[in-house]
Formats: C-alpha cells, sequence, structure tokens
C-alpha cells in the first residue's frame, strides 16, 4: 500500500514587499530574505500525513533554483520528509513556468528510475510568481492526471486518489489513477510545526545536487533559453488616488452621509 | 489555417457563460488589432444555442469539439480537444482565470510548447506581437510579459473586461469537429453545488467582507444582512477565516480569491498587504474601521471611522429607505 511520493517545492521571498531596480525595471533580489514558500507547507503537509497512513510510504522533496534554494529544502526536512533534491545551475536562470515544470518533470522521471514515484504534490502558487500552474504543467509532461485546488484527500491508496477540489461554483470529487500530480490548497490541512530534533537532522542531512545533464536535459531545455514567456519590465503599480473620509457627529450621520454618496456615484 | 488567430475556450461555469463573454471582448479587440479571426471553442454535445450567442457576442466562428466525455471535468480529455483545435499554429488562446480555466491552460501550454501568462488583466498587441500585463508577489508588482513562442496561452482575470454585447442577426459558421473519446485516468465522482443562493465571489458587483474586527462567527452576521440589501457576495479576511468564523472559499487575499468588484465593503479589516493583494484591484474601496490609521482605511476610496456593527444596520436601513422598500 505505500506510494513514493515527491512534494515540489520553491524558495521564495518571506516578505512581498519587493523593490524594483529602476534601470533593470526588475525586482531586486540581492539580499532578499528567503524560506519555503509558505502555500508549499500544506502540500509537505499532506504528504507527511499520507505516509502515517499508508506505511512504507516515502516523501521526497524537490526543488529547482539557486544554492540558496537549499534552505527551502531543509525547512521540509525539519518536519519529517526524508529526503531532499536540488536542481542547480546556471543553465536553470531565468526560467519560466514551461522550463520549470519540464525541468521538475525530468526530476521527477530520474528518481522514478529506483523508486517509481506514484504522487507528486504542489502548494497552490508559489508567493512570488502567483502563477500557480506549475503542478498540471509537470502532470502534463509527464502525461499523468492532475488537479489542482485540492482542499481534501478523500481516499488514497498505491492505486488511486480520490480528492475534493474547491473551485467557483461549488466543490467536485474526483479519482485519479496513479501516479498523479495533485496541487493543494490551505483549507486541506494545518501544517505540523518542526521539532527541535527534526531541526538538528535537517541541518546535517544531504541534499543531492542536479544539474540539467544529471537529468537528460540539453541546456536549452531549461533557463530562459528553454523559456517560452519572457518578463519585459517589472513596475510598482500605481498607488490608488487618495480617498475621502466620510465624517459626521453620529454613525446615524455617517451612514446617511456615506449612502448619499454611494448613490450620487452609482455604487448602490 | 490550422490553430492561427485568437481563440477563446468558453468553459461553462453555474451552468452559465458570461466568463466567456468577458473573453469574446477580451478576444475581439486583439483579433481586431491583430487583423485575426476570433474563434469560440465549445466542448461537449448540444451546444447549438450557446454556439450560435457566441458569434452574437463576436466570434468570427465557433467549433465545438462534440463528445459527451468532453462536459465533464476530466482535464486530460478536455486539453487534448483544445489542443486538436488551436494546435500547430500561431494561436492565442484565451482562458478564464477559474479553477478549470487554469488547470487547463496549464496543460495547454504544455500541449501546444506554448507560453503562458496567468491571471491577465491587460492585454495588448504591438507591432503583431503580444503583451500581457499580470501581477506577482501578491500585487506588489506588475510583471509585462511577450512570448518567444508562436502560440500562446492566458488566463484573464474576471470583472476586468465587460461581457461583449449580442448583436442580434450576427451569424458565422458553426463548425462540428469530432473526438474520439480515449480512456483516461482521471474519473469524475461528484459535483456539489453548495450553497446556490450564494452570490459567486469572483463575478459579483458588490462584495462585502469582514475581518478581525467583526469579533466572531455571531458577529458576522451583520455582514451576511447588509450583503442582503446590497445584493453583495460575502468575503472575509484570513483572520475571520482562521477563527473559524466564515468557511475558507469566502477568504480574500493571497491564500484566497482574487476579486474585481465594482465595490469592495471592507469591514473591520485592518488591511495587511496578503489581504490588499486579493482586493486592492476593486474599483471603489469602502472601509469600516475604529481604527483611522489602518492601511485599509488609507487604501480606501471612502472611509468611515466606527464601530461596524453600530454603523452597517444604519446603513442597510438607509439604502432600503431609498430604495423605498
Amino acid at each position: 500500500m505505500a506510494i513514493n511520493i515527491v512534494v515540489c517545492v520553491k524558495d521564495t521571498p518571506e516578505s512581498l514587499s519587493v523593490s524594483v531596480d529602476p534601470a533593470t525595471k526588475r525586482v531586486k533580489h540581492e539580499g532578499v530574505k528567503t524560506s519555503l514558500n509558505p502555500f508549499d507547507e500544506y502540500a509537505v503537509e499532506e504528504a507527511l500525513r499520507i505516509k502515517e497512513k499508508l506505511p512504507g510510504t516515502s516523501v521526497m522533496v524537490v526543488s529547482v533554483g539557486p544554492v540558496q534554494a537549499e534552505g527551502a529544502l531543509r525547512e521540509a526536512l525539519s518536519r519529517g520528509v526524508e529526503s531532499a533534491a536540488l536542481v542547480t545551475g546556471p543553465e536553470f536562470a531565468g526560467s519560466d513556468t514551461f522550463a520549470t515544470s519540464r525541468v521538475l518533470a525530468a526530476a521527477v522521471r530520474k528518481i522514478s528510475e529506483t523508486k517509481p514515484v506514484g504522487l507528486v504534490l504542489f502548494g497552490k502558487n508559489s508567493n512570488d510568481g502567483n502563477s500557480g500552474i506549475v503542478g498540471a504543467q509537470v502532470a502534463a509532461w509527464l502525461g499523468w492526471p492532475s488537479a489542482i485546488s485540492v482542499r481534501k484527500v478523500e481516499s488514497v491508496d498505491d492505486k488511486s486518489i480520490a480528492v475534493v477540489r474547491l473551485l467557483e461554483d461549488g466543490t467536485d470529487t474526483v479519482k485519479l489513477g496513479l501516479p498523479a500530480c495533485v496541487s493543494t490548497i490551505k483549507e486541506i490541512n494545518e501544517p505540523r510545526l518542526p521539532s527541535l530534533k527534526g531541526k538538528l537532522a535537517a541541518k546535517k542531512a544531504p541534499i543531492q545536487r542536479w544539474s540539467a545533464s544529471d537529468l537528460g536535459l540539453k541546456p536549452e531545455d531549461a533557463g530562459s533559453a528553454g523559456s517560452l514567456a519572457r518578463i519585459q519590465a517589472e513596475t510598482t503599480p500605481p498607488a490608488r488616488p487618495s480617498g475621502m473620509a466620510v465624517e459626521g457627529k453620529t454613525a446615524a450621520e455617517k451612514a446617511a452621509k456615506l449612502v448619499d454618496i454611494l448613490v450620487e456615484r452609482k455604487l448602490v | 489555417m490550422a490553430g492561427s488567430g485568437v481563440f477563446v475556450a468558453a468553459l461553462p461555469l453555474r451552468g452559465t457563460f458570461a466568463s466567456s463573454h468577458e473573453l469574446l471582448s477580451a478576444g475581439r479587440a486583439l483579433a481586431d488589432s491583430l487583423k485575426e479571426p476570433l474563434t469560440a471553442v465549445l466542448l461537449g454535445g448540444h451546444l447549438s444555442d450557446q454556439a450560435a450567442e457566441l458569434i452574437e457576442r463576436g466570434a468570427d466562428r465557433v467549433v465545438i469539439v462534440e463528445c459527451e466525455a468532453l462536459a465533464k471535468p476530466d482535464e486530460e480529455l478536455q486539453a487534448a480537444a483544445l489542443a486538436g483545435v488551436c494546435g500547430g499554429g500561431t494561436a492565442k488562446v484565451l482562458l478564464p482565470a477559474t479553477v478549470a480555466g487554469r488547470s487547463l491552460a496549464a496543460r495547454l501550454s504544455v500541449a501546444l510548447k506554448a507560453g503562458i501568462a496567468t491571471d491577465v488583466f491587460e492585454l495588448a498587441a504591438e507591432g503583431g506581437s503580444l503583451k500581457a500585463r499580470r501581477t506577482g508577489y501578491g500585487g506588489n508588482i506588475i510583471g509585462e510579459i511577450s512570448f518567444v513562442s508562436p502560440a500562446c496561452v492566458l488566463t484573464l482575470q474576471g470583472m476586468v473586461w465587460p461581457q461583449a454585447p449580442r448583436t442580434p442577426g450576427r451569424t458565422g459558421p458553426v463548425e462540428r469537429v469530432p473526438f474520439s473519446s480515449v480512456p483516461t485516468r482521471t474519473e469524475f465522482v461528484s459535483f456539489d453545488g453548495g450553497d446556490a443562493g450564494e452570490v459567486d465571489l469572483g463575478s459579483a458587483d458588490i462584495v462585502i467582507s469582514g475581518g478581525r474586527g467583526v469579533g466572531s462567527a455571531d458577529g458576522y452576521k451583520v455582514i451576511r444582512e447588509t450583503a442582503k440589501v446590497l445584493g453583495a457576495a460575502t468575503a472575509a479576511s484570513r483572520a475571520a477565516v482562521d477563527s473559524g468564523w466564515v468557511p475558507y472559499r469566502c477568504q480574500v487575499g493571497l491564500t484566497g480569491r482574487t476579486v474585481r468588484p465594482k465595490m469592495y465593503v471592507a469591514c473591520g479589516i485592518s488591511g495587511q498587504i496578503q489581504h490588499l493583494a486579493g482586493m486592492s484591484s476593486a474599483k471603489n474601496i469602502v472601509a469600516i474601521n475604529t481604527d483611522p490609521e489602518c492601511p485599509m482605511m488609507k487604501a480606501a476610496t471612502l472611509s468611515v471611522v466606527g464601530d461596524l456593527n453600530e454603523l452597517l444596520p444604519l446603513i442597510a436601513a438607509e439604502i432600503r429607505k431609498r430604495k423605498g422598500a
């Protein structure tokens, strides 16, 4: 009944208050503190819960990024994940979601050579890119089924996983034959905190490092050479026009005045 | 001409094609500036009425991929069907930024070897090449995206483009394309529409939202009551959801939904950056808060200092009075 689970995670800025370099028109990354993408914590937690349910299950985390992304992998290890691999090298710089998903799919294939992967879990999206598509893209590269916006794992065994998805107009349940890719949302669980023992072990844990050639990829398959979307410029959004304080001596006066303005502006 | 021009993937939501009608107005503008045809694609069967309406709303032609299995949420099949229609050329494929749209777009980008941008809120064709604008970093950064691939896939934010108006009598060809279903590993089990009377957050003109300031699950009732009077959808901040007062599906912000209503009424929400990420594109923000210095009051179009429990019933009564009800 055991499954080999891979969780794909990203090392992202801790604070979203980033600034733009006016010369390059790109977000400044130098000196920005990073950590495990908060949405990925739910995917890591769900993997650990499946492992607790299905004895013999293994959980591995994988990330594509610069060497500092090891920090995010160690955060996952400190919560009880067994092993980690970082796909890293200059050939991966400037990857869009198309290239990143291709690389992650290649990593899953590599892992599967020794240990067939049954399930790949993802967070809702990264808190920097905000795309929320890499999970389904990895599934497409692998030719696997996928589900995103998953709020609950209804049942799981070594053959299939039934998941409940949160949609705009309700929820639905789909059953995916394994191997499959599943992207989680916050509602799925409450992530555990790392234990002190886990933190100590994670510090010393070995992390494998893979290059494009380790994954059987050509350099032009990855990084900006393998990307199809180009960021031309990054800017900060214009400030909202300054507002107006609705004043009055009493609450009733304020309410009447507010409704006057709403009616005048045809908002109600 | 296989896979050339602008394509709109018309996906139903709550049984309607309202989001497709927004895509058609974005698609029409794009097709006109690129001087390319606009094709709407329908998946499933029995869709003649919808096809006629999509043409009346601006599509030059409609392709119906006929296969009953495509009506179910099997994204493996749906992506293959869409790729069959849009592939092999320079297609610009537009999908709604919904769960289904996002998921299909992701698969389609790989199938078509097409660059992808999600949650696009602005689209332009400059000198025959496409530029899409979207936000990242929780709304703090706007990225301008272009594509090096011949084809591209875009999901468009809701409530940004107007619904394309209907021109009765506008006609165009409707092509029916056969599609043979293949076995996939995706099995649809069930759908639960939840509270059907609820106004969907993503398409509501007015959203009223409660935060920590509502104080309790019971305290949230005043938000619901006011929503009824306003005809608004109800929402909440993470603080209210994490306290268990409001279900997660109502959460607006980085961790929840992004909304762009005409008016967002923020009640007892301080306006942390994560919440602002989900609603700062609202055309008007009304903030009600006891703290005049909090970020939400600074971001608001109209701010009222005071206790929401006192103010909201008074505001609701005023509106009722004006409506003569």
